[in-house]
């Protein structure tokens, strides 16, 4: 697995990278894509082959690599980091994690979606400090280290040496987010779970204000591959990568207060994290049945997404998946496709709501045009980042004038 | 068994540990498969009455496999067990290690049975299939099935593999309850020509409280489609999604519930809703605003019609609408 002594840097050699390739498709009853980098290699050279010109292949080999944010995941061996990878980027029943081998290579995962990122997850028997390790290589781009703490297991040992990684990490790289996942909490009973958790943040903060650092940028978060705290905190990590999230909350607030929803999320629709919520609070519960309602008609479409010859529309029709259900509670829950990789889910609580149905849709289309319009300029402003930032500081993207919504 | 309401008598049997009580709880309880470990074993005879369709009520007899239990079915309270049965559902554990003795106790089962309800139908589920290889499982639930059908004497009879685990269950169960509804021709019918007039690939009927399939028609396209279990999971997905309404709204499982759902994408559209107090009605039809639309409309006038029929005159069993009228008042597209 290690590279010869010659070369003067230890690296542990990656194992195949995989490709998930997000994408809203799946609400319509294809199969999630997971590809391998040769698959993905042989597909790209046939493609130069049929056409050409090259452009398609050509525009995704100019994208720089660093652009792409990388999830380190790291921990102690055991600790849990393959399975945390397993079950939320290739959707793997939690109680099948049992079976998963230790991590022996350095496992890449590219997502593909509305952002390109990737997520590493490092065998846990390694001290990647250690002077013979490349660091530049492993924290030399803009990202998240994701420390994953037994919460089962005797934790002192982690601590401390999470405790290094931190004071290097943040002396040489602090581009790179510091989360920490108090994993495998679904165990312990509440008393002791708060327990754990206050024990773990003093050791680390006591840590860090002694070597100097006061308020470290250090989040922490209960996890467990059982519920949907797991995915809940993923998407808290991920949500800080993404460059416009302010906007994205902006305007989620906007289309929440007008149609009087009590909690609307973006989604990822493979992965199932959201990118971004309205910011009012709210509990778990409606996350919980927002995500079980994109399984719902995922796995509906799966069923009855044939494709057969004598099939036919029997006229115009919306080519985005839309869907709402009504419980016996009268509360609405609301999924509309957004683009190629989001979709957004809302729970709404008022009774009202059903007879205003229109008018909710024609918000939330008003909202897919303003979403839209800030990822395509997003894109743009990567191109020509120079000149904007000129402009200003803050690339301020136009937002729909509040007036396109109507209020319920 | 009055005319006025039906009542079915439902044995349930089979050896201690077969896994009787826990399906009995998914199905009729609202449990989810993890649950069911919190089960102890029946003592003794577990009476339940489950409202099924309008006035059908199934009277389930859970009884408890320990032999003691069995030796008494036998022998004193034979008459009292196996008198105006109308169905015996008979659990088989694949991975017992006696077979032959599980056989023997299935045949004095059925001798029984011969003597007092000689016209009861028979369904034999060879349980627990998730524990064998998928790739043999097909195999050995053959072989299996084939020895339970050389001890079944004249009975009708149908086996089911199943597991708590996935949707086979709901297989299983659908497959009794449809051989239990009476007047099911009448109930096929009438969906026929509704899905017909609404040119529907796919109608189903379905449970209210256990999300088990009561019937379903599918168009000529419809039947093309290559997902045979389908109906199965929908029960599942459905089910799933009602136990997580339930836990997020804090209500119980039984009296979570759809009032309605749409959906709609480019390749089908689908709409969910209540058809009758017992029923909720599964729609499929191909993509298009307006003939959708249509479509929910018609359901909506075919309800009222059905509610109509129902509250008319006969009152019994599944409300039976009239032959050939439902199209008057319809809408066309």
């Amino acid at each position: 697995m290690v590279k010869p002594l010659h070369c003067s840097l230890r690296w542990i050699e990656p194992g195949p990278e995989r490709h998930l390739f997000s994408s809203t498709i799946i609400l319509h009853g294809a199969s999630p894509v997971i590809k391998t980098s040769a698959e993905l290699k042989l597909e790209e050279s046939l493609q130069v082959v049929n056409t050409p010109s090259g452009q398609p292949a050509q525009a995704k080999s100019n994208k720089p690599h660093d652009f792409k944010p990388r999830l380190l995941l790291m921990g102690l061996r055991r600790s849990g980091k393959s399975s945390i990878a397993s079950v939320v980027f290739h959707k793997m029943p939690p109680n099948e994690t049992l079976f998963l081998e230790s991590t022996t290579r350095i496992q890449k995962d590219s997502v593909h979606s509305f952002m390109d990122f990737q997520v590493w997850d490092f065998p846990g028997q390694f001290e990647y400090l250690e002077s013979s390790f490349d660091l530049e290589e492993i924290f030399g781009s803009h990202g998240a280290l994701v420390w994953v703490i037994d919460a089962q297991d005797d934790y002192l040992e982690s601590v401390a040496r999470l405790n290094r990684t931190i004071l290097t990490v943040q002396q040489y790289y602090p581009n790179i987010n510091i989360e920490v996942f108090i994993h495998k909490v679904d165990g312990l009973s509440d008393e002791y779970r708060t327990d754990t958790f206050q024990d773990i943040v003093q050791l680390i903060s006591d840590e860090l204000s002694d070597a100097g650092y006061e308020n470290a940028p250090v989040h922490y978060y209960l996890t467990s591959i059982y519920d949907y705290s797991v995915f809940e905190a993923f998407s808290k990590v991920i949500q800080k990568l993404i460059p416009n999230l302010s906007t994205l909350e902006n305007l989620i607030n906007t289309l929440s207060n007008n149609c009087g929803f009590e909690k609307s999320y973006l989604f990822d629709v493979l992965s199932k994290i959201y990118i971004a919520s309205d910011t009012r609070p709210v509990d778990m519960s409606c996350y919980e049945m927002c995500s079980d309602y994109i399984d719902v008609i995922v796995d509906i479409s799966e069923l009855y997404s044939w494709d057969h010859p004598d099939r036919k529309p029997k006229g115009e029709q919306n080519q985005e998946a839309e869907s709402h259900v009504v419980l016996h509670d009268e509360t609405m829950i609301h999924l509309l496709e957004m683009n190629k990789y989001l979709c957004l889910v809302s729970v709404i609580r008022n009774p009202e709501a059903k007879e205003k149905k229109g008018l909710i849709d024609m918000n939330c289309r008003t909202f897919q045009q303003a979403l839209n319009d800030v990822f395509s300029r997003s894109w743009e402003q990567e191109q020509e980042a120079e000149r904007i930032q000129n402009q200003a500081e803050q690339p301020q993207i136009e937002e729909p004038p509040t007036s396109n919504f109507l209020s319920l | 068994m009055d005319g006025r309401k039906k009542k079915r008598k439902v044995l349930l049997m089979g050896k201690s540990g077969s896994g009787k009580s826990s399906m009995r709880s998914i199905i009729f309880s609202n449990y989810v498969a993890k649950d069911v470990r919190r089960l102890g074993a029946t003592i003794d005879v577990e009476h339940s009455h489950v409202k099924f369709m309008g006035n059908l009520t199934l009277n389930l007899w859970d009884c408890g496999g320990q032999d003691a239990f069995m030796e008494t079915y036998l022998a004193s309270q034979r008459g009292n067990i196996f008198s105006d049965v109308a169905v015996l559902i008979y659990v088989f554990d694949i991975e017992s290690r006696e077979v032959e003795r599980d056989l023997d106790t299935y045949s004095a089962i059925i001798s029984a049975l011969r003597e007092y309800s000689p016209h009861a139908y028979v369904f034999c589920l060879v349980h627990k299939l998730d524990l064998i290889q998928a790739e043999h499982r097909q195999r050995i639930y053959e072989e299996r099935s084939a020895l339970i059908r050389s001890r079944t004497e004249h009975f009708a009879i149908d086996t089911f593999g199943s597991s708590i685990w996935d949707q086979s269950l709901y297989k299983a169960w659908a497959g009794i309850v449809h051989k239990l509804i009476p007047n099911l021709t009448v109930i096929e019918r009438f969906l026929h020509a509704f899905a017909k007039r609404i040119d529907a690939e796919e109608v189903i009927l379905f449970e209210r409280s256990t999300f088990l399939t009561v019937t379903s028609v599918s168009s000529e396209i419809g039947d093309l489609n290559p997902i045979y279990d389908r109906h199965e999971r929908l029960s599942n997905i459905m089910k799933a999604f009602k136990h997580c309404a339930a836990r997020n709204t804090h209500t119980t499982p039984a009296s979570a519930g759809f009032v309605v759902m749409h959906t709609k994408t480019p390749q089908f559209n689908v709409f969910l809703g209540r058809f009758t107090d017992n029923t909720y009605v599964f729609i499929v039809v191909p993509p298009g605003e307006a003939a959708y639309n249509c479509a929910v409309l018609n359901t909506m006038l075919a309800r009222e019609g059905f509610s109509k029929a129902a509250g008319a005159a006969h009152g019994d069993g599944f409300p039976l609408p009239m032959p050939d009228s439902p199209g008057g008042d319809f809408n066309t597209n």
